[in-house]
């Protein structure tokens, strides 16, 4: 599915990611973590295309394609998905007039006519029941006046709305109390296939125990420091991150 | 894809004019210059009785004595009045029965325009009155007015046909000194629309006039009378769309709406004359003086689409004169390039629990500035009167202005005024979240700032509400189109 080779991006002259290695292949979760600054955000940034950042070396594959060349929207028809840890507002409009566009545009780009609104309808209904989000809230404006809980749950609406091959959670927990959580992982766990893969980058390890994954990577100065299972996220959670710095150093 | 502020700009920059054509027809053109024998030939012309005759030299003389005004926040060469041809009409006067009367090349500019005539008349609901450099060429849909009692027709028509109401009401509400231009439209104004809609009636469908200046170096004085008589309702939209051309065209129209009792009058505009091109050169100045006047229980709206002109300075206000009355704006200014836009409202509150509401959306790019002016005044005998105004800003590009002077006078202590003010950026962080979810950039930015224009795209009929959503992603996008 996704294939990370030696990756090094900048931002101005300040480099980020110094050589990330990474595989992750359809029907795995896997769990991004590190210390604030590591370059987690940066990482899945880099995958979705934003142009902010130089890539100086290496290379990003989505099923065998350089992403080189790729726009970030062609990108996101080709089926990756970023929930961003902070979602920007667009006054004006709804969240399913956006989302109403965003799939007409996916659809374009593969030659297909636009969804029928009796489709789009029933789409809507069952993600919305599914991530139990009030009606009302959808024809809001996009992330206007959202709490923090409201704007992940609306990500997490999208994403099961477009139902991506990839989909990259920066943060999703960041700001969601514990039944909201619940709702999200649920919502993430549902919408797991054999076919797609998950990128969770989080903190903590609570969210882990929600959406478990099958490969947990520390993010040390732009690097993968260590890899491991589900517990390397246990073991950080009760030695912090110090241990894993030390390790590098020397 | 990169798409950086740079690159957006660029894009911007290079968004032609897509009406840029010249239809070539035989025209009656007058001698460039002004003075009294103009004004007199103007009303010969227009086969005017003596009253109308002397009404214009009146407000010639009036003019004489004027000054332009310098207090708008633009920044313009002053139109030399008397290098300019005060009259120019298609030169084989039509009286149509048909369509397959009117000259084929008049009709071909309308079909580049997306206005054919064909479909318009077609359109159900929408009668066209239109007018192409100054005179009236054909009206649709005459007949269903007429059995209402309404009438919809040019003014020239009116003058002749209808002399006690356009005796009765023409300058009552903007007189002939009110201001510069508005002196020099009262002396010279070419054609333009009148509009009656008797009493208790509900005109049941939309008027509509799609104006058009197309003769080279002639000043265009539109003048428009709509009156409303008690219980009435019209909703009227003006569309206008005009041709590239180098040397700078001056508009200078009046229009008055006059809304008796428990009457209520909808105007809608979409405006897209010439801006200029890239550099700033050529375009139209456009000088608009309009305004309303609400009796008891009556209510105005004015709704308009700016998007074009080099220059742009327009007021649509409203006179709150009777009880309960109520007075609405509802604006969305586009500039782009080196246009310029001075624009907003006056809610001149006079009567007892009179409301008004003013929303305004500025839409800045390129070089341009766009400014909102609004009065909000509370006269002393208007007890508990009540404004809300929301003035909204929104920049593309670091080389734009926005500006917003909201002018407050209140001499009741009853009043209560609101007046709320922003102004954001659409950043590259909204460009690449939309990117993200599979929006391409020009779509996100069309995305964008039509949410931003949606309480006032919201206000517009239907078709007009199509035909501004494509003006503003036109206006402001490298290939929509």
């Amino acid at each position: 599915m996704l294939k990370i080779n030696n990756l090094h991006a900048r931002v101005e002259d300040k480099e980020i990611l110094r050589g990330i290695n990474l595989t992750v292949n359809a029907g795995e979760v896997h769990a991004i973590m590190g210390p604030n600054g590591s370059g987690k955000s940066t990482l899945a940034a880099v995958i979705a295309g934003k142009e902010e950042f130089e890539i100086t070396e290496g290379e990003v594959y989505l099923e065998g394609e350089n992403l080189d060349e790729t726009s970030p929207e062609d990108r996101a028809h080709k089926g990756i998905f970023l929930s961003f840890q902070y979602p920007v507002e667009i006054p004006g409009v709804s969240v399913t007039n956006f989302m109403k566009t965003a799939i007409n545009e996916s659809r374009k780009a593969k030659g297909l006519d636009d969804m029928p609104a009796k489709d789009m309808l029933k789409l809507i209904r069952e993600k919305s029941e599914m991530l139990e989000i009030d009606r009302k809230f959808l024809s809001r404006s996009l992330n206007e006046g959202f709490s923090g809980g409201e704007k992940k749950r609306n990500e997490i609406f999208q994403m099961a709305m477009l139902e991506p091959k990839l989909a990259i959670l920066d943060e999703t927990d960041s700001g969601l109390d514990i039944d909201a959580l619940r709702i999200v992982a649920n919502g993430v766990n549902k919408l797991k296939s054999k076919d797609n893969a998950v990128i969770v980058i989080t903190h903590y390890q609570r969210l882990l125990e929600y959406i478990v994954p099958d490969f947990v990577h520390v993010l040390h100065n732009g690097k993968i420091v260590k890899s491991g299972t589900k517990d390397l996220a246990l073991e950080l959670e009760e030695k912090g991150y110090d241990w894993l710095k030390q390790e590098t150093v020397v | 894809m990169a798409y950086t502020e740079e690159e957006l700009k660029k894009e911007l920059e290079t968004k032609e004019y897509e009406y840029g054509f010249y239809t070539d027809i035989e025209s009656d053109t007058f001698p460039n210059g002004l003075n009294e024998e103009i004004v007199i030939a103007i009303s010969k012309k227009k086969e005017e009785p003596e009253w109308m005759t002397l009404w214009r030299l009146e407000s010639f003389k009036i003019w004489k004595e004027m000054v332009e005004p310098e207090w708008a926040n633009v920044k313009y060469k002053k139109p030399d009045f008397q290098a300019i041809s005060y009259y120019s009409a298609p030169n084989k006067k039509p009286k149509y029965d048909s369509l397959d009367e009117v000259d084929p090349e008049l009709l071909d500019t309308f079909k580049k325009l997306g206005i054919s005539l064909d479909e318009q008349k077609k359109l159900a609901g929408v009668a066209v009155d239109i007018v192409m450099d100054s005179v009236s060429v054909a009206t649709t849909f005459k007949k269903t007015l007429a059995e209402k009692g309404i009438i919809f027709c040019s003014i020239s028509e009116a003058i002749r046909e209808h002399p006690e109401l356009v005796k009765k009401y023409l300058g009552s509400v903007v007189p002939q000194k009110d201001n510069f231009y508005a002196a020099l439209n009262s002396a010279v104004f070419s054609d333009g629309s009148f509009c009656y809609i008797p009493k208790g009636v509900r005109c049941p469908m939309e008027l509509s006039t799609y104006f058009r200046i197309n003769q080279a170096g002639t000043g265009q004085f539109e003048r428009t009378l709509v009156i409303a008589d008690e219980g009435s309702y019209v909703s009227y939209l003006e569309g206008c769309t005009a041709p590239s051309r180098d040397e700078n065209q001056l508009h200078a129209a009046v229009v008055e709406l006059i809304a008796l009792d428990d009457s209520e009058i909808k105007y809608s505009t979409v405006q897209n004359w010439f801006p200029g091109n890239k550099e700033g050169v050529g375009g139209v100045f456009n000088f608009v003086t309009k305004r309303g006047l609400c009796e008891k229980n009556a209510k105005i709206s004015w709704t308009q689409v700016e998007t074009g002109s080099a220059v742009t300075w327009k007021y649509p206000s409203c006179i709150l004169k009777g009880d309960n009355s109520i007075g609405e704006f509802y604006s969305i200014a586009v500039t782009n390039n080196y246009q310029q836009a001075d624009t907003g409202t006056k809610m001149i509150h006079l009567g007892k629990n009179t409301r008004s509401t003013i929303i305004s959306k500025g839409i800045s790019a390129g070089k341009s500035q766009n400014s909102y002016r609004g009065l909000v005044q509370v006269n002393s005998r208007a007890d508990n009167a009540r404004n809300f105004s929301q003035c909204d800003s929104l920049l593309m590009g670091n080389e734009c202005g926005a500006h917003t002077f909201p002018y407050i006078e209140v001499r009741n202590k009853s009043a209560q005024i609101e007046h709320e003010a922003t102004t954001s950026k659409i950043g590259e962080d909204q460009i690449f979240y939309c990117n993200q979810r599979g929006i391409n950039t020009e779509k996100a930015i069309a995305l964008i700032v039509n949410g931003f224009s949606k309480e006032v795209l919201n206000k517009l009929p239907m078709e007009f509400a199509v035909e501004a959503q494509k003006l503003l992603e036109i206006s402001l996008e490298g290939s929509v189109g």
